[in-house]
């Protein structure tokens, strides 16, 4: 493929274009609820009512305000349809030409979406994700060419490094650095692995931006390739997103029958590959190095760092692993350049977040804010505060690893050290609502039997100590622990954090820790007031017996 | 190759740069407590216990695999590491069935050692008693899963060593379990070479010779530094 | 100066840490000087005490009647001593717990019964699901791990008590020893 032919294709199917774009989500939420019958009725509606020559349906990825699903949007007339069915088809198609109709309509230019900076989830809701054109159409695959043609490897690192994008697995190592290390690093082959494998309960981010937009990823990854001098990309994802699967087989196979993938990209030296890697359900490969065992067919579990995969990584070769959508912020940074990147977000957490906003709000679904945003303005103008007769208590992010930050905190800006300093983490985008109906020890508790069951069970203090850990929560919470029992269940956060081999069991007490600091009292109201060591373990009737 | 210069203790040691802390400490008469490590076979830094606290970071690493550098400042025993020592034993003690008095390996089981070496006179957390089985289907030897504290010692040792690759672990968390072929009886395994290696080198009773009885099974470990010392010495 | 008042209690044991008690021999006497032996197995009293000093528990706490027990001897005592590895860990007695009571039952009264194959409902405590160690029920003061521990540990916590000292145990007896 050359620049012209890519050139071409887009103008082509730019002229190709009719009048009105009807684009139907058909992204794992909306599938579920029917979005494939949803889209056959909108196609037979149109060529019942003859209006095939203005009007065309399609496909698309995620609008991201899954808690209105289905949707159906048409941007030119400024409409956008929630809870669509398929009897709802003929009626939206008919007000088209000028008939009226009674399906929920939902505000195209509420904070929900007015708020939003689309950088990862650009495409997002706009292009056919299993049609390259569609993708080609927006620019797609320009940045590759442009790297491969214009710029050195180092100029790509330089670019990343200047975006100051950071790893939006959860972490936020600095992207840049990672890139140059793995660059550095000798090696007769290199590899890049982006990261799907997600796994925190109620995050679905990545999910998203791989069944919208999978040809990003792939280009970030080539990109990434160029710049570290790999030439054989992986990505793993999780067998539970079987649509995300397909539409990167699709993805794949597209680009290398366009030679957007193979050897000698746009008629260079490079070359590049991606093959897809599919999990078997376990948490714990999210972790890089386990990550990397699984993909090695060997049983998915992590090792000790150092070696860094940077250094010693997949097979043993120099690695570089992202996450998902960290590689879908590498073609905007090529495309607009990085000091454009760096004036997004804050002075060390630049650029925008995906986050998937769920629980008790009014507005559930998928947002992608500037980093330096407050988790009120989140709470309150996104997610349109709680629902009716509810008062928010406190936010989770992190998932399992991560933290509760209370409603008086929820002027925190949301960047990677605010976060961190307030006793949670930026993790890798859940953010889950929570009003006064919900016990945080129960919170806790739910956490920490979900570390509990997908702890590898490698090193001891996360095998055993989740356990114990779990089992007093579950004590405390059934009224029958004590103060002693809260003290050994701190005694062993502090353990199990300080001591385990990887990040799952190193932040698997931080949702007890976290709910601790700030609604201790919710704990103590469950404890027993008899003095420790005097109350029967069994049953209470026993207890003080003297007969 | 280059020589580092440190401390370990307060105690001036210098040790060669591919060298891991718990060599150097070897090296030095300086004794770190080690459960799933053994002198020739591959650490896994599973076990934490011999995690130490190193200048410089706040992380506490574990001396068997990391590699000394110069200026550290390491400390094998502070209060801190202690603490988090006999916690990690008590751990192990409640999450299996251990009944050190009619173990066969008795007063010849590392973890016993550990725990007496660590003062550690009872277990603060409540016992699991999970129900784990034993497997005796192999004509000599045993498997006995409420010894077992999942230190891959057979794991590495049949994979690395014996090259057989008989043993694994299967399933998750406190579930986890060793296993032979592809969780298959021990007797029935077409790949075990009966070579007992295994069994040499398990750190308590979990897997014994048969027709041992209480504190009859002793182990005979030194065999692996010798065996691959010759093994080199061939290359 | 009064002598101290020790108690001895044989709970889910196999009275092998009382039978280490006596191995102490002529020591006994040594020690009788300073203490009263106001309950045990090894003499007549039937009721619990009050105001007991020091208690040593031999056996893990695996019925209901154990519990009741355990807990009288709490409230009635200053200093409670788990002695040997059933009172620590439940040991021995403790190697039934990953069976179901009926199993173990049916085990002990039918299947390895000569004779009046039944299993007893009245009379015998009711069996706890697990028998546990006595610290998972009370606070305990002291462990003396050891089964049985060697007449020379008793011998040196029950001095180190009387002369008013918590004695400390280390390197001195073991998890089975």
């Amino acid at each position: 493929m050359l620049l012209e032919e890519l050139n071409a294709l887009a103008e082509k199917e730019k002229a190709g274009r009719k009048q009105i774009c009807v684009r139907c989500c058909m992204s794992a939420g909306c599938v579920s609820s029917q979005a494939v019958e949803i889209k056959k009725a909108l196609e037979k509606a149109v060529v019942d009512k003859q209006l095939t020559d203005k009007v065309e349906i399609r496909r698309v990825g995620c609008m991201g305000y899954c808690g209105q699903g289905p949707m159906v949007s048409i941007e030119s007339e400024g409409l956008l349809y929630e809870h669509v069915t398929p009897e709802n088809a003929p009626s939206i198609v008919e007000a088209l030409a000028g008939g009226k109709t009674d399906v929920e309509k939902g505000d195209p230019n509420m904070p929900f979406f007015a708020r939003q900076m689309l950088v990862v989830r650009a495409h997002g809701g706009r292009i056919d994700p299993e049609r390259i054109e569609d993708y080609i159409e927006v620019g797609g695959y320009t940045a590759l060419h442009r790297v491969v043609h214009d710029q050195t490897p180092a100029q790509v690192v330089e670019a990343m490094t200047k975006s100051g994008l950071r790893g939006r697995g959860g972490a936020g190592f600095p992207s840049g650095l990672k890139w140059a290390t793995v660059a550095k690093s000798k090696g007769d082959r290199k590899y890049v692995i982006c990261n799907g494998d997600e796994g925190d309960p109620g995050a679905f981010m990545d999910r998203s931006v791989l069944e919208s937009d999978p040809h990003t990823v792939i280009e970030g990854m080539a990109i990434a390739g160029y710049a570290v001098g790999a030439s054989q990309g992986y990505i793993y994802v999780r067998a539970e997103y079987p649509l995300a699967i397909s539409r990167l087989q699709i993805a794949i196979r597209q680009a290398k029958q366009n030679g957007l993938l193979g050897e000698g990209l746009f008629e260079s030296t490079f070359n590049f590959n991606v093959e897809i890697r599919i999990g078997a359900g376990a948490f714990v490969c999210g972790e890089e190095t386990a990550l990397m065992a699984s993909i090695e067919g060997r049983r998915g579990q992590p090792r000790p760092r150092p070696p860094f995969p940077a250094e010693s990584g997949l097979w043993g070769y120099p690695t570089l692993i992202n996450n998902v959508e960290t590689f879908a912020n590498v073609v905007p940074i090529i495309q607009k350049g990085p000091e454009w990147y760096a004036t997004l977000g804050t002075e060390k957490s630049k650029g925008t977040k995906v986050f998937a906003l769920t629980g008790k709000v009014r507005n559930n679904g998928l947002i992608e804010v500037p980093m330096g945003i407050t988790i009120r303005q989140i709470v309150e103008e996104l997610g349109g505060g709680a629902p009716e007769g509810a008062t928010i208590k406190a936010v989770q992010t992190g998932g399992p690893s991560g933290g509760c930050i209370p409603a008086e905190l929820f002027d925190t800006p949301v960047d990677y050290d605010s976060l961190m300093k307030v006793g949670s983490i930026m993790g890798s985008g859940g953010m889950v609502v929570m009003d006064n109906s919900t016990n945080m020890v129960d919170v806790a508790r739910f956490y920490m039997q979900f570390c509990m069951e997908e702890s590898c069970g490698k090193c001891i203090p996360c095998r055993a100590g989740t356990v114990q850990m779990y089992n007093l929560l579950n004590k405390i919470l059934s009224k029958q622990g004590t103060i002693k029992d809260l003290e050994a269940l701190e005694e062993l956060c502090d353990m199990v954090k300080n001591t385990s081999l990887c990040g799952l069991g190193q932040t698997a007490p931080n949702p007890v820790i976290s709910t601790l600091r700030y609604f201790r009292n919710e704990y103590l109201a469950l404890l027993q007031p008899e003095p420790p060591g005097e109350k029967a373990k069994t049953n209470g009737h026993l207890a003080g017996s003297t007969h | 190759m280059a020589v580092k210069t440190f401390t370990i203790d307060g105690q001036a040691v210098t040790a060669e740069e591919t060298d891991t802390i718990l060599q150097a400490a070897t090296d030095a008469g300086i004794k770190i407590p080690t459960l799933c490590h053994l002198d020739g076979l591959g650490d896994v830094g599973a076990c934490r216990l011999c995690i130490t606290e190193v200048s410089g970071t706040n992380k506490l690493l574990p001396a068997c695999v990391t590699k000394v550098s110069e200026g550290m400042e390491i400390k094998t025993n502070s209060e801190r590491i202690q603490k988090y020592r006999r916690m990690i034993l008590e751990l192990l003690f409640a999450e299996r069935n251990h009944v050190c008095s009619v173990c066969v390996a008795n007063r010849h089981c590392e973890l016993q050692t550990l725990a007496e070496e660590h003062g550690m006179m009872s277990v603060r957390f409540p016992y699991q008693y999970p129900n784990t089985t034993v497997d005796a289907s192999h004509d000599w030897f045993i498997l006995d899963h409420n010894r077992c504290v999942l230190c891959t010692r057979c794991v590495r040792v049949c994979d690395e060593v014996e090259g057989a690759h008989v043993w694994d672990v299967m399933g998750r968390g406190t579930n986890s379990r060793v296993i032979t072929d592809l969780n298959q009886p021990w007797g029935d395994s077409e790949t075990c070479t009966s070579c007992s290696k295994c069994v040499q080198v398990c750190p308590t009773g979990a897997l014994s010779s048969k027709g041992k009885s209480v504190a009859e099974m002793v182990k005979k470990r030194d065999f692996l530094p010798y065996l691959m010392a010759t093994r080199e010495e061939k290359i | 100066m009064s002598k101290v008042r020790l108690a001895t209690v044989w709970m889910d044991g196999c009275s092998g840490c009382h039978m280490s008690l006596l191995d102490m021999d002529e020591r006994l006497i040594d020690l009788m000087q300073h203490v009263d032996l106001v309950y045990s197995p090894l003499v007549d009293t039937k009721e619990y005490p009050e105001n007991v000093d020091v208690v040593l528990i031999e056996g893990a706490v695996s019925s209901e009647e154990d519990v009741e027990k355990i807990h009288k001897i709490r409230h009635r005592s200053k200093l409670v001593v788990s002695l040997g590895d059933c009172a620590v860990t439940s040991n021995v007695p403790g190697m039934r717990n990953r069976f179901k009571i009926e199993d173990v039952e049916h085990r002990a009264y039918i299947e390895n019964a000569q004779n009046n194959q039944h299993v007893p409902r009245s009379v015998i405590p009711k069996m706890l699901p697990h028998s546990r160690p006595v610290h998972e029920f009370v606070k305990v003061d002291l462990f003396v791990p050891g089964c049985p521990p060697e007449a020379d540990t008793i011998f040196f916590t029950l001095s180190e008590l009387v002369a008013g000292r918590m004695p400390d145990l280390t390197g001195k007896t073991y998890f089975g020893a």
